[in-house]
This record gives structure tokens, sequence and C-alpha cells, in this order.
């Protein structure tokens, strides 16, 4: 059984309106997806119902809110298959999960001498927090550049672990612009090897496809909620138990400390340790729904639609005159960055937009790879479960019409 | 039917056809040499980028203007526009030029015939996201002439 994708679409209200007088094609939802009634709804439940703080008051209010909030904890371990909750610690998105990391693991133990590793295809969330951590601890970084068609060299990701003293290796598990889906489990088995921790950014995987971190065998993930169908100010960082003991808090204040005294104090275990101050009840609470909204769909079908739907655009993308598109056809996420020829993705997106299609233009938060890519700007479509053929075919029909209206250009 | 009719009313709004005509047979496109002023700027969110070579003759009129870089049809077309305009005029009446068109990008209601074809950048008014795509070319003027100006002064 495949996905019900009309079904579907009746739960997203936003998706029903028209733009620019045409019905509304969202096809950036590798920035932020869309939300179901059922998130929606969530939200509305606890501001109306049962609005209060977590972790404090013996009132029934702050207890129904607790059991919420833990609640959408515990569905988010299941969904990743984390052997415990207390593993999954709560961000505001998938850089901060990321910048806690580089500041509480590897600025407390790295120092001169020693060696991290990221990609040339990283997001700026998973490269500039390491280049930070280098230039404060001492500690060298490596670059993993790319194949001409889109993927790691692994050549230099196998020279880097041999080189030794590598202490961190951080990488996407798929990128947000080259749609590449890395080996995880491959480069984590060659980095525990080596002695390295593995960091993977999972905001483009984890919203697409069956999770199982504990398979996986990574140390660190970071994930954004609301590229996922929760609201925006949610994600979360998934860590191994050992190691979220080791690492120290970014933030410090209320909620976070075992006990204080006037002279110091040590802190509680995780994830309460990173979660300083009041957290985002009401939209963790709501990410928890969205969750379960998938849950219910099931993880595998998703991606299976995904994988139909992208291999559909990236045929009838393809067949367009002048066309280039970035990555490798397989495996991809659910995403294609690509540009036509004579026609700057700014310029593009402008017609697209009348035309009622949504896209996003620009180096997409990964200036480096654009470079790399050699030209200043890329296109990107980036579907969800939502997303139909026809709006593909929509997305077609707008680059045909930009394409006559820009016509050949010296 | 010319092809404006067939695309939505926004589209020929920003994208007048002097525009586009502009944007495919682009004029002062290069570089020069011996230039008085070279000024290049950036747009960092869209990764447009612009260098204006400019030289001033002993009365400081543009004796010639050039331009080079990569960016939307808007930046592209604004510069090529921008040479057109300012070529035999003084620093002064590039000034005039220069702020009519921020005022008119701007949406300010006024008087713009006396600055020609540079009328047809107006429907960028109503394109807020495009006002730096089409001021580039402009603010590399400004700026390179600020510069040059304030370098004459400390030599003076």
């Amino acid at each position: 059984m495949t996905l019900d994708v009309a079904r579907i679409r009746q739960d997203f209200p936003i998706l029903h309106q028209e733009m620019n007088g045409h019905p509304l094609v969202y096809l950036d939802n590798g920035a932020t997806t869309q939300k179901p009634r059922q998130v929606i709804q969530a939200l509305v439940d606890y501001y109306e119902g049962y609005n209060a703080n977590v972790h404090r008051g013996i009132h029934t209010l702050a207890e129904r809110a607790t059991d919420a909030f833990e609640g959408a904890r515990a569905k988010i371990a299941k969904f990743i298959g984390s052997p415990s909750p207390d593993q999954v610690v709560f961000t505001r998105n998938g850089s901060e999960g990321l910048n806690m990391i580089a500041h509480g693991w590897a600025r407390t133990r790295l120092k001169a001498g020693d060696v991290m590793i990221t990609t040339a295809m990283e997001h700026h969330s998973n490269l500039i927090p390491w280049q930070e951590a280098a230039k404060a601890t001492g500690a060298t970084l490596k670059i993993v550049d790319l194949n001409a068609d889109g993927t790691l060299k692994m050549e230099t990701y196998d020279r880097f672990l041999a080189e030794g003293s590598v202490k961190l290796v951080a990488f996407t598990g798929a990128s947000n612009v080259l749609g590449t889906i890395n080996p995880i489990e491959e480069m984590t088995a060659k980095a525990h090897k080596a002695g390295a921790i593995v960091v993977v950014d999972a905001i483009q995987i984890v919203p697409h496809m069956p999770v199982d971190v504990v398979k996986w065998d990574v140390d660190f993930i970071s994930v954004s909620g609301h590229k996922m169908l929760g609201p925006t100010g949610t994600g979360f960082l998934w860590g191994k138990a050992e190691l979220l003991d080791q690492m120290e808090p970014t933030y410090h204040g209320g909620s976070m400390i075992a006990e204080a005294r006037l002279a110091g104090a040590t802190w509680a275990k995780s994830p309460a340790k990173f979660e300083a101050g009041t957290p985002n009840i009401g939209d963790f609470i709501a990410l928890g729904a969205a969750v379960d909204y998938l849950t219910a769909l099931g993880m595998e079908k998703i991606h299976a639609y995904e994988v139909e739907l992208t291999n559909y655009a990236w045929t009838q993308l393809s067949a367009i005159p002048g066309m280039q598109l970035y990555g490798p056809k397989e495996p991809r996420t659910g995403l294609i960055s690509f540009n036509i020829k004579g026609i700057h993705p700014h310029d593009m997106s402008a017609v697209l937009n009348e035309y009622g299609v949504a896209i996003r233009v620009g180096h997409h938060c990964a200036q480096p790879l654009t470079e790399a890519l050699g030209v200043p700007a890329t296109n990107r479509a980036s579907f969800y479960l939502y997303n139909t053929p026809a709006e593909i075919d929509r997305l077609v029909e707008a680059l045909l019409q930009a394409k006559e209206f820009f016509g050949d250009v010296e | 039917m010319s092809s404006e009719a067939q695309h939505p009313v926004n589209l020929n709004t920003l994208y007048q056809q002097v525009i586009l005509e502009h944007y495919k047979k682009p004029h002062g496109k290069g570089a020069l040499e011996a230039p008085t002023i070279t000024k290049s700027l950036q747009n960092p969110t869209c990764g447009d980028n612009l260098t204006v070579y400019l030289i001033l003759d002993e009365a400081n009129k543009v004796a010639d203007v050039k331009w080079d870089g990569s960016g939307c049809s808007i930046s592209m077309a604004t510069a090529s526009m921008m040479a057109k305009a300012v070529k035999g005029k003084s620093l002064e009446q590039v000034d005039e030029i220069m702020h009519k068109v921020y005022a008119m990008i701007k949406g300010d209601p006024g008087e713009y015939k006396s600055i020609g074809e540079l009328q047809a950048l107006a429907g960028v008014a109503k394109f807020p996201v495009r006002v730096k795509c089409a001021t580039l070319a402009w603010h590399c003027v400004e700026e390179g002439v600020k510069e040059y100006k304030g370098g004459n002064d400390v030599n003076g």
C-alpha cells in the first residue's frame, strides 16, 4: 500500500490556497515543512487546556503539561530508535544541537594536535561550529572533498583517518543541496576504528526515512523539528549515554543543576543538564503530535513515496534543454538542485512564484559547496509526503515558461 | 501577440522589455585598463557580484565606464543601463541621476522623465526583495566616487 496523498493533503490547510492566481505548489520543504491540523490542534489544546510550566509545580495543570512534554520526548526517542528518552535533548533547531556538541564536547576535550574531520558538502551549521572549535582549541579541521558526481571522496576520508589523531568526525547524513545520502554506517565504523566519535547532521534524514541510531552506531545526531511537520523553534540532539555524561552544558541556570551552592554547582543528568530555563513546552508537545502523524503513516511508506516522486522529478527535469542537475541520481533524499543555462536562480524563482510555485534559490547556507559547483547560486525543489506528480508537472511547466520569458541570453 | 501578453502581469512589471534587452545585450560589459575608479561590491545573500570601472577626464567627467560581474537579470541589466547613462556625464550629473533612480525604486512619487529609459526600473518598487539587485551597480558608483573624492581630499 502506498500513501494516500489526496487524504494527507486534507490535513494541511495551508496547501489549499491560491498564489498569484494559481493553486500553491509548495516545494521548499528542505527549508521548512508545512504543519498538519493535528500539530496545530496540539498547540491549541495545550494553550487552551493545560498551559503550565513543566518539572516544577505540584498542581494538576503542571502535571499534565509535564506528562505531555515528556511524552513527546518518549515518542521522539522511539521514532529514532533511542534506547532511552533521556538521550533526547530538546534544542531550538538543528544548528543549536551541533553548536552544543561543539561547545560541550569538542571545545572541552580537544587540544592542539587533535584532528576533526568534516566535509565539503556541509550546511554552515555543521562547518562553522567545528571551525570555531578548532580555533579555540588549536585542533586541526580537515575537510573531505567531493567526487564530480557529488559524493564524498572516500579515499580522502580514509587517508585522513589513517593520518591519525582524529577525535571527531562530523558529516551530514544527506546534503541539503546535492541530495546525496552518505554511507553513515560505513563511515561511522571507520571513524570508531580510528578512535574518533561521530556526529551526524541528520536534519535532512530523520524527516524522510526510517532511522535507527543504534544500528547506525553514531555518537551524536542533530535534528530539526520544523522540517518534519513540527513547529519552528523545535529541534533535538541525540547522543550516546556515556557521551552525554562527558558533554558539558552550554547554558546554565534553572532546571539543569543537581545541587547549587554559592561556591558552585553540579549538573543534573541528561536531558535536564542541557535544558536550562523554561523550555518551549507547547511546541515540543506539538512536535510529538508530528511524530505521531509520521509514525501512523509509516516512515517506510513515506520514504518509498518520496523516492518515487523524486525519481519522477529527476526524469522530468532532465528532459528540459539546458538543464543542469546537481548530485548523484541515487541514492538521494527528496530534493533536487538545478540550474537552467542563462537564467539566474533569482529570476527563476521570481517567475515560478508568479505561477504559484515556491522553491528556494541561493547558496542554501552551504556557500563553500555552491562555490565548488562553480555557480553563484542554485535552484532547489524539495519534496515531502504531501507533494504530487501533478505538482512536479506544474514545476516543469513554470520552468518552461521561464525559459520562454528570458529567451536566449548572450 | 507579443510574449508580454501571455505572461503574468507582475512579471512584465518587473521585467520590462528594455530591462530584458539590456540583460540579453549588455552595454559596457568588460574591464577598463588604468581606470580612475574601481569598485567591487557583492550581495552576500544572493551571490551577485559586480565591479564598476570609471575613467574620469580632467574636468571630472566620465570619459569611459565598464562593468563586470555575475548575477540576476535585474542586477546585470541595471549595470548595463548605468553604464549607458553615466558615460560623458559630470560627477554632479551622475549623482543627480543616481538619486533619482534610488527615489524611484523606493517608490517615491516624482518626475522621472529626465532619466530616460532608467524609468523602466520603476516596477522594482513593487518587489522589495529585488531592490538590492537594482541598486548594486549604482552603489558601486556611489561608493567608488566617494572613495575617490576622499582620496583626493587627503592628497590635496
